[in-house]
């Protein structure tokens, strides 16, 4: 085990590169171009950016569903990929938990509720002997916040928000120190997804679990996290410290994506002028707005990340760096409108 | 402003099974003027989108309308022929579905689709339905040369809006929109709710916009109503709703929202097990503005908060 000063997640240039096609196709599609994060004890990362920017291909990697292309990732310190080259252990598969979008596609509609916790306790070892894994499966229960009677009940007769409870409880079964939740809360109804993200944020509370929560509500974003990661393209564009990076949001992309947030309250309206130009200043950028600002200095061939502030923390990418036009999310379409009136 | 475009009186729509029968939409009374955005809101599984059928007189068994009235700028809906719903659907009320991206048939391009609008209902040849189809296009803002474009080569968002371009063909006053940008990126929801406005100001239909993102519903409504379990909880001018919400059931579904702005509280949202029951009839705390009269202690908690 590490101490608490290592962060629990470290990747470095972390690549991932799919053939889409035929069989015989090379067509490559650059999934992920070179990520580095940090993630410490007991934090939680939120990860923000349309479909497709690669936010799920990330958790993917670090969940050693997908394997990466290149790059590394240290867990607790130690190197996963020189470790176990192909395959996670089933230590590293316990200490690192995925939470899916759809409760209603991950749990099996043959089996109890009480399977779905047995079989982890089971195959990781955590509980042996009926009397304590009965013992072991009401205390996940409870921890969730479900009825222990609920164990004898079939998915089917649970609402949404009960079973990512249930689904929640299954990750929570193998004392994981780090959660992936990809969009745990967006096919859940209304009603019930506050209660989920409340409950998310008291387990990494009170049991000092490390997340990376993926979404692309940057409410939600605000509510349950700490740091905000913004992803566009495979690439990040901007982080640091939530509150700070949603007041002032350096990055167009950032920009644009808070932007498009319905929010009642905002008292000037759509401006599609404005919102044309923070595109074209993504996708085809000329000048970078902390040029000289910051110690380090631009470049439009790769990726360099300006120090806004220390605390809170708050980096963004280059504005002269545009990603490479083949990685996918650059699908962000060009405005319509024309380019008089945008330069007006 | 005189005759509303929509009235709907006493509505109620049952599913009929041996076992139970269930009231998914209790005596729900409004009406929509022309020109007029009229949302809709509450959790799913509350009648929203029920009342939407009703009105197109979509429902099947065992969904049965068993008592109230709908007219639709004075015809008695529930009172007309298979042949006369085919002319009422489309031509005076047009929907646009839920994931209604996906409703496009993937084997035929995007022109020969909306130009089967103009050829069955108008009776015009194929090349002049194909012209209308690419000004409707034009409408909403994708080139022309995607009329020879399947749905697959269209991004999620060219869809949606060459559907929405569909419903406003025949140019209908009302559009009924059933969560028209719940399947969508932020982004992209934000660029076709604009296109949505922008329609309507040009075009002047009214709109039923039905959603479960309330400050959604703010930025386009004009008047709005909260539902809850099949019954009608407030009904005001939208910004008087969102500034001052009056049913403690209104607040809770705001709260299920984390906010943008100001200091990060911790929410309570809805809560599984929080219900209401026995919701009165509606009644005027302004002229404008009906609410259910209720207290907060109406509001029950079972179990898990």
């Amino acid at each position: 085990m590490s101490d608490h000063n290592t962060p629990v997640l470290s990747t470095r240039g972390l690549q991932k590169t799919f053939t889409i096609g035929g069989s015989f196709s090379r067509t490559q599609v650059r999934a992920l171009g070179g990520v580095d994060l940090d993630i410490a004890h007991g934090e939680i990362v939120a990860l923000v950016g349309e479909s497709g920017s690669g936010k799920s291909t990330l958790a993917r990697c670090i969940a050693r569903l997908e394997q990466p292309s290149a790059g590394t990732f240290l867990f607790e310190g130690e190197d996963i990929m020189a470790t176990s080259k192909r395959r996670a252990t089933r230590e590293y598969r316990s200490a690192v938990q995925m939470i899916f979008q759809d409760p209603f596609g991950s749990l099996n509609p043959v089996h109890r509720i009480g399977h779905f916790l047995e079989r982890p306790l089971r195959i990781h070892g955590a509980a042996s002997g009926r009397a304590a894994m009965e013992q072991a499966k009401r205390r996940l229960m409870s921890k969730v916040g479900l009825p222990e009677e609920m164990l004898e009940r079939y998915p089917h007769e649970l609402s949404g928000g009960q079973r990512q409870r249930i689904a929640i409880a299954r990750a929570l079964a193998v004392n994981p120190r780090l959660l992936l939740a990809d969009e745990p809360t967006s096919m859940l109804d209304v009603s019930v997804r506050i209660g989920v993200l409340n409950l998310m944020r008291s387990l990494c509370e009170e049991q000092g679990i490390s997340m990376l929560y993926i979404t692309h509500d940057l409410a939600s974003a605000r509510y349950l996290a700490d740091r905000i990661v913004v992803m566009f393209a495979g690439e990040f564009v901007e982080g640091g410290d939530a509150m700070e990076l949603l007041a002032h949001p350096a990055h167009p992309y950032t920009q644009l994506l808070i932007s498009a947030v319905p929010d009642p309250k905002r008292t000037d309206p759509f401006d599609a002028v404005e919102r044309a130009n923070l595109r074209r200043e993504v996708l085809q950028p000329t000048e970078c707005r902390w040029s000289g600002q910051t110690a380090e200095p631009c470049s439009a061939e790769k990726p360099v990340f300006h120090r806004l502030s220390e605390k809170p923390q708050h980096w963004v990418r280059c504005g002269l760096y545009a990603p490479p036009p083949d990685a996918p999310g650059t699908a962000l379409e060009l405005p319509d409108v024309p380019e008089e009136s945008a330069a007006a | 402003m005189s005759t509303p475009l929509l009235e709907i009186e006493d509505l109620s729509v049952e599913y009929v099974t041996e076992a139970r029968t269930i009231r998914a939409v209790d005596r729900v009374s409004f009406s929509i003027a022309e020109r007029e955005v009229f949302g809709l809101a509450g959790e799913s599984g509350c009648g929203k989108s029920t009342i939407a059928n009703a009105i197109l007189r979509l429902l099947r068994d065992p969904a049965v309308i068993s008592g109230g009235s709908i007219r639709f700028a004075g015809t008695d809906v529930l009172a007309l022929s298979a042949n006369d719903l085919r002319a009422f659907r489309w031509r005076q009320v047009a929907m646009v579905f839920q994931s209604a991206m996906n409703s496009l048939n993937p084997v035929l391009t995007i022109g020969d689709q909306i130009a089967d609008i103009f050829t069955t209902h108008e009776g015009v040849s194929k090349k002049a339905a194909l012209v209308r189809a690419g000004e409707l296009l034009d409408l909403v803002g994708i080139p022309r040369d995607r009329l020879r474009s399947y749905p697959h080569q269209l991004s999620g968002g060219m869809r949606q809006r060459v559907v929405i371009s569909m419903a406003t063909a025949l140019r209908p006053p009302l559009l009924i929109m059933d969560e028209p940008t719940t399947a969508l990126d932020v982004v992209v929801q934000q660029e076709i709710m604009a296109q949505i406005k922008e329609l309507q100001q040009e075009l002047g239909f009214a709109i039923l916009f039905i959603t479960h993102d309330i400050s959604l519903m703010v930025e386009l409504s004009d008047r709005m109503a909260i539902m809850y379990a099949g019954r009608f909880v407030e009904t005001a001018p939208a910004k008087e709703i969102f500034d001052a919400p009056k049913h403690p059931y209104t607040r809770a579904l705001m709260n299920a929202f984390p906010p943008m702005t100001g200091p990060r509280t911790r929410l309570q949202g809805l809560g599984e097990g929080v219900r209401f029951r026995g919701i009165p009839d509606l009644e005027a705390v302004t002229p404008t503005h009906w609410v259910a009269p209720s207290t907060d202690a109406d509001l029950i908690t079972e179990a898990i908060a």
